[in-house]
């Protein structure tokens, strides 16, 4: 009887298994499988064994500190971007209404740069800076400010950055405010009575109860920004030079420019596991005080 | 400590109020002695919360006055006065151990901290909380929450009053009646003013020495639990307090004889010549009516019995109305058909709702 339901069982969960087994484990087993494998025209495989991972995590081979430049720069704007995001959208989620006909408005316009594609983004921003006919561009250069994203590197770092906190910051906001919103009034009421000031409120209230959200702003913002390819890509193509060229670019640089299939997927992999791991740390970090808690909130 | 008056107190929740039936809470003449302690009674939407919270000062009242002694702090803010509230649903500070969200107030208020220390092992002993000083208060029961948003009320030395509103609401049933009695030991060992807002009147009648009801945004009476039974001021008493409520019955009175129907019932007092545009109704409370077999009486018919723990209470109908009714001990009754024997000492006349005061016959005992 109970093995009858179990093997109705195992049929009802198989299209899934295909599913994730086409989706996920064949194209990554495809991916491990040409990180040992060195390759040349006429599909010609040749077994390097772990060599490229090897000389992809010595920084003194071509490839590794090719590798290192990239991922050093990459984890430098993931760190600006959670820098600048997460308190920027704390304070615009604390400075939106409660309540009132605003709320929707303000909710709608916060909403507006999430809808818009990441190449329109690049668009935009690439028209925007320019220096001749763009608006950003043009007022800056014409108050005496030298300013030219496509050819000075820090320009160009301090566009992107503008660009990704403009396009991002409003999902953080919004996370905080919902986190906010869920606040029962009785929390503030009480904090009046015990006489604590603002700051106290953000502290002991505010700042707890958005815990949660603020983890899922922190995981979401950090690998976002960690793989960041098309708005880089389109504004300066990973340019001035290889200022702008972050992770994602190189690899696709590596795999589809010069078709080193190998090295590019030994990258892969390993670009993969460092995602992972920050994931993890960040989650261990901000979940740390919830282990001993109980599931119960008031 | 402070005397705590409310003068031709009105609150409006809508800007610019025209009638009375655009304010929540209607006008309002009442004064809580230092040291009492009450019970805010009322059906939920009565404005028993609004009344709390113009009292600590979380919301301002659109008229009026509040007077703590003979200082005017209508428009003082919630922090410069001393009151304390504790919520319906427990505030706790989450990242706080209950050491600390003991001492929360007083650090806001740069209490040096030795004494800030005494004061927070002073209080939680009060509250038995000691054996949890040093730990999260996010990991306690709803119960231990709810007494430590007393303690951080308790513990500020000024505080002159408490205000609870509906604190029992996610206590379990068992846990109610140790922190009631909790409640009550503290307020006989503090000279604390509390004021409790509940709409059970086991809770009300219990905890408060006086007790203040609300019906629709008024207070329609203000008494000791005995007064609220004996002598309901307003029908809507009658009803809400008791169970089951008091029996009301539209009739008609001349002089110290009421006409239920065909029915006379004689009184014990005489009353004034009630208007035909009043509404004049007879109250009594179902433990004075007794049901007996049929015979002299008020004939009615046994719908439904009763068992309601200490005692038995008939359903019955007279003339298409409902009534309840105490059972005696030993009642047999064939049938349906009985007759209800009204204690005469213990019917009150309304009229409109309100209680007329009768004149009472010379000669005879009341």
């Amino acid at each position: 009887m109970t093995k009858t339901l179990n093997n109705k069982a195992w049929l009802l969960v198989l299209p899934v298994f295909l599913i994730v087994a086409f989706s996920a484990v064949l194209p990554l087993m495809t991916v491990v499988n040409y990180s040992v494998q060195d390759t040349f025209g006429n599909n010609q495989f040749f077994w390097n064994g772990v060599g490229w991972f090897q000389e992809l995590l010595d920084p003194s081979t071509d490839l590794g500190g090719r590798f290192f430049d990239s991922l050093w720069r990459t984890l430098l704007f993931s760190a600006i971007i959670l820098l600048i995001e997460v308190p920027l959208g704390i304070a615009v989620a604390l400075a939106m209404p409660r309540e009132g006909w605003t709320v929707a408005l303000s909710l709608v316009l916060m909403a507006l740069p999430l809808l818009i594609p990441w190449n329109v983004v690049g668009t935009i921003w690439q028209v925007f800076a320019r220096g001749d006919i763009g608006l950003l561009g043009w007022v800056v250069n014409h108050l005496g400010i030298d300013y030219n994203y496509t050819g000075d590197p820090l320009d160009a770092w301090i566009t992107i950055v503008v660009m990704d906190v403009w396009h991002w910051t409003s999902l953080v906001a919004l996370l905080c405010y919902a986190g906010l919103k869920s606040i029962p009034d009785a929390y503030y009421q009480a904090a009046r009575i015990d006489g604590a000031s603002r700051w106290a409120v953000f502290r002991t209230i505010q700042l707890p109860k958005m815990r949660r959200v603020l983890l899922i702003a922190v995981l979401l913002r950090f690998m976002d920004s960690f793989m960041i390819y098309t708005e880089p890509f389109v504004l300066t193509g990973g340019g001035p030079g290889n200022a702008t060229t972050f992770l994602s670019i190189d690899l696709v640089k590596l795999a589809l420019g010069q078709f080193d299939l190998g090295k590019a997927a030994a990258m892969s992999l390993v670009y993969n596991l460092i995602i992972l791991a920050i994931c993890w740390v960040f989650y261990t970090i901000m979940t740390h005080g919830d282990a001993r808690k109980e599931g119960v909130e008031a | 400590m402070a005397r705590i008056t409310l003068d031709h107190l009105a609150h409006a929740y809508k800007p610019n109020p025209q009638g009375p039936h655009d304010y929540a809470l209607k006008e309002i003449n009442h004064v809580w002695s230092q040291g009492g302690a009450y019970a805010l009674l009322g059906p939920s939407g009565c404005g028993k919360t609004t009344l709390l919270n113009i009292i600590s000062g979380l919301v301002r009242p659109t008229r009026g006055r509040i007077l703590f002694d003979d200082r005017d702090v209508t428009d003082l803010p919630t922090e410069a006065r001393n009151i304390a509230q504790v919520f319906q649903f427990p505030v706790v500070y989450d990242t706080m151990t209950v050491r600390e969200n003991l001492a929360f107030p007083l650090k806001n208020r740069h209490v040096p901290r030795d004494k800030t220390a005494q004061r927070v092992e002073e209080i939680a002993r009060l509250l038995d909380l000691t054996s949890v000083l040093d730990r999260k208060a996010s990991n306690l029961t709803a119960d231990m929450k709810q007494k430590i948003s007393l303690g951080r009320g308790l513990v500020r030395p000024d505080v002159a009053a408490i205000l609870f509103d509906e604190p029992l609401t996610v206590i379990d049933p068992h846990l109610k009646w140790q922190l009631r009695s909790t409640l009550k030991e503290i307020h006989r060992a503090l000279d604390i003013t509390m004021i409790y807002v509940t709409h059970d009147q086991t809770e009300a009648l219990t905890f408060a020495d006086k007790v203040v009801v609300m019906h629709d945004g008024a207070v329609v009476q203000t008494g000791t639990p005995d007064e609220l039974f004996e002598r309901p001021a307003h029908t809507f008493v009658g009803h809400f307090i008791g169970s089951p409520g008091m029996n009301i019955l539209p009739c008609q009175v001349e002089g110290a004889t009421a006409f239920l129907g065909s029915e006379t019932i004689s009184l014990q007092r005489r009353y004034r010549t009630l208007n035909h545009k009043e509404q004049v109704e007879l109250g009594i409370r179902p433990e004075f009516v007794q049901i007996q077999p049929k015979g002299a009486g008020l004939p009615v018919r046994i719908r439904r019995i009763d068992d309601i723990g200490r005692a038995r209470i008939a359903r019955v109908e007279m003339n298409g109305r409902m009534m309840a009714a105490s059972v005696p001990e030993n009642l047999s009754v064939s049938g349906d058909e009985a007759s209800l024997r009204l204690d005469p000492r213990h019917i009150h006349i309304y009229a409109d709702g309100h209680l007329v005061a009768g004149e009472a016959l010379g000669g005879q005992a009341a």
